[in-house]
């Protein structure tokens, strides 16, 4: 067997890792293996990025994903509902507002995918170092960098509020 | 496969298969090491019988698990309680792959090398939690559930004494960070960062006086406590051999690595020094879990969300703010 198709079949283990990953993430009514999917699907995406070339984004993938968000989501399914209950039947409208909402993120996407002109491999840059990706963060795509900063205030705030309201509720 | 046997794919074989006969050599000496220290510190003799100084104890034990039955509970979540014991080792062995014993003994002298350890460290949680929850044991789910609290706590203060070390060298590289401190190793040039991170990796591993995941007194055994057999030996494995990982960061981050101290190498091999700096580490963590009593659930985050983490973030700042100065 060449490289090339131990990459290929790289490449379709991960596909396959990612896509199961997102359909436990999804279709199983038991939250925690809904949060186990997305953990696996999230650490395929780190995969794509390893398979890509950037070992350092694969990690960072890893760190801020999975072991950030993910393990947010665990403290909010410590506020859902407990397991032992008669789990309720899928309500149709969410469903379809999540299907909706779905669609136009996937749209935007796709959209995004085939507007931008894409340059082959061997003409890019390959210099995917940390230093590089530091001054690119802080240079060129300093607006977008400053924007996700914004969305955790945002975050941060709305958690604070939430908190601070059921407390003042309760007390 | 012509192509593909090169000397690459068997340095990387040959160093799986001594990492995986490493990590089980020293968790079992770990484990003896830790019931003599107990015992010498209240006072008794600890393990004598099976073998010299009860060096076959451990053994005598891991023999005793492996023959277990493997008890899976009726209500138990099946897949996700197979799983944990095995996911739980995985970030583990990832951990071997980056550490600088020697100059030139590391399997994968890799420039995000800093990165790679922490980053597969939330795979630990993933699996505490799936054990404890897949349990269906209120027990191993109050242990599990504390466990994420502690980790997401304490990791960031973690992160950010490493951050600071890195700063220094402007490198995530073991082998770069060790190399820099050939006369003067980082603990003196950053006692604070240093502090924070030994605290941090002790609540990191569970380990008292920060084991409230699996305290015994009032949670039985935490979020393994429906486990038996081998599966429990795998937690237990796991939490030994996270021990030494965090013991040999600490070592190569702030220590000096495989270098003694002030550039004398007194012509001992790089690999003893690093050993030696990481069983005296591990024997600290030893030392403390036998001396203090364990913290209570809302003093251990108050700690670190109000202590530790400032005290971080000002550590990182006044780091970046002297480097700039210095330049």
């Amino acid at each position: 067997m060449s490289t090339e198709a131990f990459a290929q079949m790289a490449f379709w283990m991960l596909v396959g890792l990612t896509f199961a990953g997102a359909a436990i993430a999804v279709f199983p009514r038991n939250i925690l293996h809904n949060v186990l999917g997305l953990a696996l699907a999230l650490a395929g995406v780190g995969g794509f990025y390893l398979y890509l070339g950037s070992f350092f984004i694969a990690l960072m993938q890893l760190l801020i994903y999975v072991g950030a968000i993910t393990i947010a989501i665990v403290f909010a399914i410590m506020l859902s509902r407990p397991l032992h209950l008669e789990i309720p039947k899928r309500a149709v409208p969410k469903v379809a507002m999540a299907a909706v909402a779905s669609f136009i993120f996937f749209a935007a996407i796709l959209g995004v995918v085939f507007r931008t002109q894409w340059t082959p491999a061997v003409e890019r840059s390959t210099d995917w170092s940390v230093e590089t990706i530091g001054h690119l963060l802080l240079t060129r795509y300093d607006l977008v960098f400053e924007v996700i900063s914004l969305v955790l205030l945002v975050a941060i705030i709305g958690a604070i509020v939430t908190a601070g309201f059921t407390r003042r509720l309760s007390s | 496969m012509g192509n593909l046997v090169s000397s690459e794919w068997l340095r990387l074989v040959i160093g799986i298969i001594v990492v995986l006969a490493f990590s089980q050599l020293n968790a079992l000496f770990l484990v003896w090491l830790e019931r003599k220290v107990a015992g010498h510190i209240q006072l008794r003799l600890g393990p004598k019988e099976v073998g010299p100084f009860g060096l076959l104890q451990t053994i005598a034990d891991g023999i005793k698990l492996v023959g277990k039955e493997l008890i899976t509970p009726r209500t138990a979540d099946r897949t996700l309680f197979v799983i944990a014991p095995v996911l739980v080792f995985m970030p583990v062995l990832v951990g071997f792959l980056v550490l600088p014993f020697s100059p030139n003994l590391i399997l994968r002298d890799m420039n995000v090398g800093v990165l790679l350890i922490f980053a597969f460290s939330a795979f630990t949680v993933l699996a505490i939690l799936a054990g404890g929850w897949a349990a269906n044991n209120k027990y191993a789910l109050l242990g599990a559930i504390r466990s994420v609290a502690q980790n997401v706590a304490y990791e960031i203060p973690l992160l950010l004494a490493v951050l600071s070390v890195v700063l220094m060298v402007h490198s995530l590289n073991f082998a770069d960070i060790v190399r820099a401190q050939g006369r003067i190793w980082f603990i003196f040039l950053q006692p604070v960062a240093g502090l924070i991170y030994l605290i941090c990796a002790t609540a990191e591993t569970n380990r008292a006086p920060f084991d409230i995941p699996e305290a015994e007194s009032e949670l039985v055994a935490g979020f393994h406590t429906e486990y038996s057999g081998m599966r429990f030996g795998l937690f237990f494995l796991a939490e030994y051999t996270n021990m030494f990982i965090v013991s040999a960061v600490a070592t190569s981050l702030f220590f000096g690595g495989w270098q003694g101290p002030f550039g004398f190498g007194l012509g001992i091999p790089g690999v003893v020094w690093f050993l030696l700096k990481t069983y005296i580490l591990i024997f600290v963590i030893m030392w403390v879990r036998w001396t203090f009593p364990r913290l209570r659930f809302d003093q251990l985050m108050n700690f670190s969300w109000k202590f530790m983490i400032p005290l971080a973030l000002a550590n990182l700042l006044i780091t970046a703010a002297v480097l700039k100065f210095v330049q």
